[in-house]
């Protein structure tokens, strides 16, 4: 996808062979340079940075631009804002975007809406991503039973109507006080353990040395999982913690295939087989050959999947079962402008722009991110 | 080839078996709302909410409430009875999904059409001013949320209270079987809405994939023999390119059939979405195990049938 000017190089940018300067600079380039040579070329993912750099110090700073801009902070009910019949105010120079039905601001609430919806979507993305490296790595590089666990799970989860499953799992958890997750934890690293102990008594058995290795690093995550159970009391809060953790559920097979696939093609490649001849270690194998090449499609998915991230989590909030009132997200806003929206238009807009601004940037650089990182792909 | 799909479909078989059993845990565990203080009414006393516990079966160890929920479901294809109302959850169920099934159709129907021909498009004419306009709506297209989308749509164009009130807005469906104009014209709307995003992913995807392959050495040959450039395009490149679309599509119309939560509640239409929807409210575990497993059903089988088109287009996926 391309999505800014032509990818040819410009007569005008001055790169020629005739230039001795320019030359030399070619010489010199780091990976991150040539990466950072495409990526500026492409105006459009460039301002999509730079919304999202605004809206990141926008999100920061929220307390701080409400009282400069001399909006009312977020959560203050205000009747005198409503109109004798009881409907919302429309823009005014006291409210720069109306309020809403309460008489809060609606600008002040969109701004620390941004906070939720960033939050939310980039540690759900940054777990989901580690956990799908993680796994993916352990499936494609050891394959066998491992791999076949690992893949497995994932059809399972896969089968499941992801929202309906993240919908549920974050209503059961936002009633009350949350939903106590030591016991499941316990049973699944035992479940685990006892899963790898039967796996590297198979693998010692047929004498297989690589899947001795790949159960003993199934029998530590299940170790891990079951100390973790014991000796915290593990919860799952109401409100973000939710949240987050229902979207790490669903999203990191996404990331999991990807590097599945690329390490089983990464593994059969020359220079895996020339390191595993000079006497590597699997660890060297892993962390020096395969991971280093894994570090630009990681990238790029993990751009991709955090838009779709910010959705789910507005989707979920839409729905009631995200952060809980009267904190301020996004998608909690379009829902409560639903049943006004025919009076009060700029309470439904408001949130709605941010929301499809935010996306369309995180897409947009997305985008830039792996046409600059994968060259070949023109057009 | 009968050997490979044996496989699959105990595979499915299995498949359907572990998610019933993942839904009923997560709500048998979790502690969402007692179900029987909820029937029980406003002031539930306590001897009133055991006896609705013990009706229900809610008294029972988890084991026996959920092997007798297979059982009767295997053996009577029975969902039981919703918590909330005593109403059988299959005819709930039958009576959502032709209202679902409707959505799907409509707006699969539309985002094929519109997605590939914006994808065709702007593939034969890369980097042109039309290429960029379109792939960038498309941009923004995946980008909207489908209930926003939806809101505006009703803010505009909405018969009550649109600016422009052209057509039916929300609350107006109705089935086919009673008023086929009404049916059409009350699901417009949100056919347009929900094929959105799809239509613009469908366009970015069908775009990539066949100015890759135009760029490649048969179409060159092609081009050369002096065959047209339609019968290049449509016979030559379209074909390969367009396999992954059939996949997705497959999966897509899989996942939508078993209800699309969102625009269902935006556009108020009684399908299975607002059906799962509300039994998540209400911790009506019977309905909620009910839509699940028809989403997953949908799903599940979706994934057979995209896997066998492809196993009969290359064999090698049969004996992996």
């Amino acid at each position: 996808m391309s999505t800014g000017v032509p990818r040819l190089v410009e007569p005008s940018s001055g790169l020629t062979a005739a230039d001795p300067l320019e030359f030399g600079e070619i010489a010199g380039r780091t990976p991150w340079q040539l990466f950072w040579r495409n990526f500026k070329k492409d105006k459009l993912a460039l301002a999509g940075l730079v919304f999202i750099v605004l809206l990141v110090i926008a999100a920061i700073a929220a307390p701080l631009i409400t009282k400069l801009l001399g909006a009312p902070s977020p959560n203050l009910i205000n009747t005198d804002a409503l109109d004798s019949f009881g409907t919302p105010t429309g823009p005014s120079s006291e409210h720069l975007f109306g309020v809403d039905p309460l008489g809060r601001d609606v600008l002040s609430r969109t701004l620390y809406g941004a906070r939720v919806s960033l939050e939310v979507a980039l540690i759900s993305t940054a777990l989901a991503t580690f956990i799908g490296v993680v796994l993916g790595l352990v499936a494609g590089f050891f394959r066998g039973w491992v791999d076949s666990g690992i893949s497995r799970l994932m059809d399972v989860l896969l089968a499941f109507p992801a929202l309906l499953l993240a919908l549920g799992l974050a209503a059961a958890c936002s009633l009350g006080d949350g939903c106590a997750v030591s016991t499941p934890l316990q049973a699944a690293g035992l479940a685990t353990i006892v899963a790898g102990l039967i796996g590297s008594a198979l693998a010692l058995a047929r004498g297989r040395r690589e899947m001795v290795a790949a159960s003993l690093v199934v029998v530590g995550f299940g170790l891990f999982f079951t100390l973790l159970g014991t000796f915290f009391t593990i919860k799952i809060e109401p409100g973000a913690g939710v949240v987050i953790f229902v979207i790490t559920l669903v999203s990191w097979t996404y990331i999991a295939r990807i590097v599945r696939g690329q390490v089983l093609s990464l593994r059969e490649k020359e220079f895996v087989e020339a390191s595993r001849s000079l006497g590597a270690s699997d660890a060297r194998i892993v962390f020096k050959e395969i991971l280093p090449n894994l570090i630009v499609p990681i990238i790029v998915y993990a751009t991709l999947i955090l838009p779709t991230n910010i959705l789910l989590e507005a989707a979920l909030s839409f729905l009631g079962a995200g952060v809980q009132p009267p904190n301020a997200s996004w998608g909690a806003m379009i829902a409560e402008a639903t049943s006004v929206f025919d009076t009060a238009w700029w309470y439904m807009l408001v949130p709605g722009l941010a929301l499809l601004f935010t996306v369309l940037a995180f897409n947009v650089v997305g985008d830039g991110l792996s046409d600059a990182l994968n060259p070949r792909q023109e057009g | 080839m009968i050997r490979y799909i044996l496989r699959r479909l105990l595979w499915v078989v299995f498949l359907l078996f572990a998610v019933s059993f993942i839904t009923f845990v997560i709500f048998y565990l979790l502690p969402s709302a007692d179900p029987a203080a909820l029937r029980a009414g406003r002031q539930p006393n306590p001897a009133l909410v055991a006896s609705i516990r013990h009706q229900l079966g809610l008294d029972q160890p988890w084991y026996v409430q959920y092997g007798r929920y297979m059982k009767n479901l295997i053996f009577h294809f029975d969902f039981g009875f919703s918590y909330q109302n005593g109403v059988p959850v299959r005819q709930l169920i039958f009576s959502r999904l032709p209202a679902s099934i409707s959505l799907a159709a409509g707006a699969a129907f539309l985002w094929l059409v519109v997605g590939i021909g914006v994808g065709i498009i702007a593939a034969v004419r890369p980097r042109t001013k039309l290429d960029r306009a379109s792939m960038g709506l498309a941009l923004v297209g995946i980008s909207a949320p489908v209930y926003w989308l939806g809101l505006v749509a009703l803010y505009l164009f909405s018969s009550d209270i649109g600016l422009i009130p052209i057509l039916p807005g929300a609350n107006s469906y109705v089935p086919l079987s009673e008023d086929p104009f009404a049916w059409f014209s009350s699901l417009i709307m949100p056919w347009c809405v929900l094929a959105v995003s799809f239509a613009a992913f469908y366009s970015r995807l069908l775009r990539g994939n066949l100015t890759e392959v135009l760029n490649e050495d048969y179409i060159r040959t092609a081009r050369a023999k002096g065959l047209s450039e339609r019968r290049v395009v449509f016979r030559h490149g379209l074909r390969s390119a367009i396999t992954p679309i059939v996949t997705i599509f497959g999966l897509d119309l899989g996942i939508l059939l078993g209800g699309a939560i969102l625009t269902e509640t935006v556009f108020n239409i009684p399908g299975i979405g607002r059906l799962s929807y509300a039994s998540i409210v209400r911790s009506d575990l019977p309905v909620i195990q009910g839509t699940v497993l028809l989403g997953a059903f949908f799903i599940v089988f979706a994934n057979l049938f995209v896997d066998i088109f492809y196993a009969f287009l290359d064999p090698r996926v049969r004996y992996e």
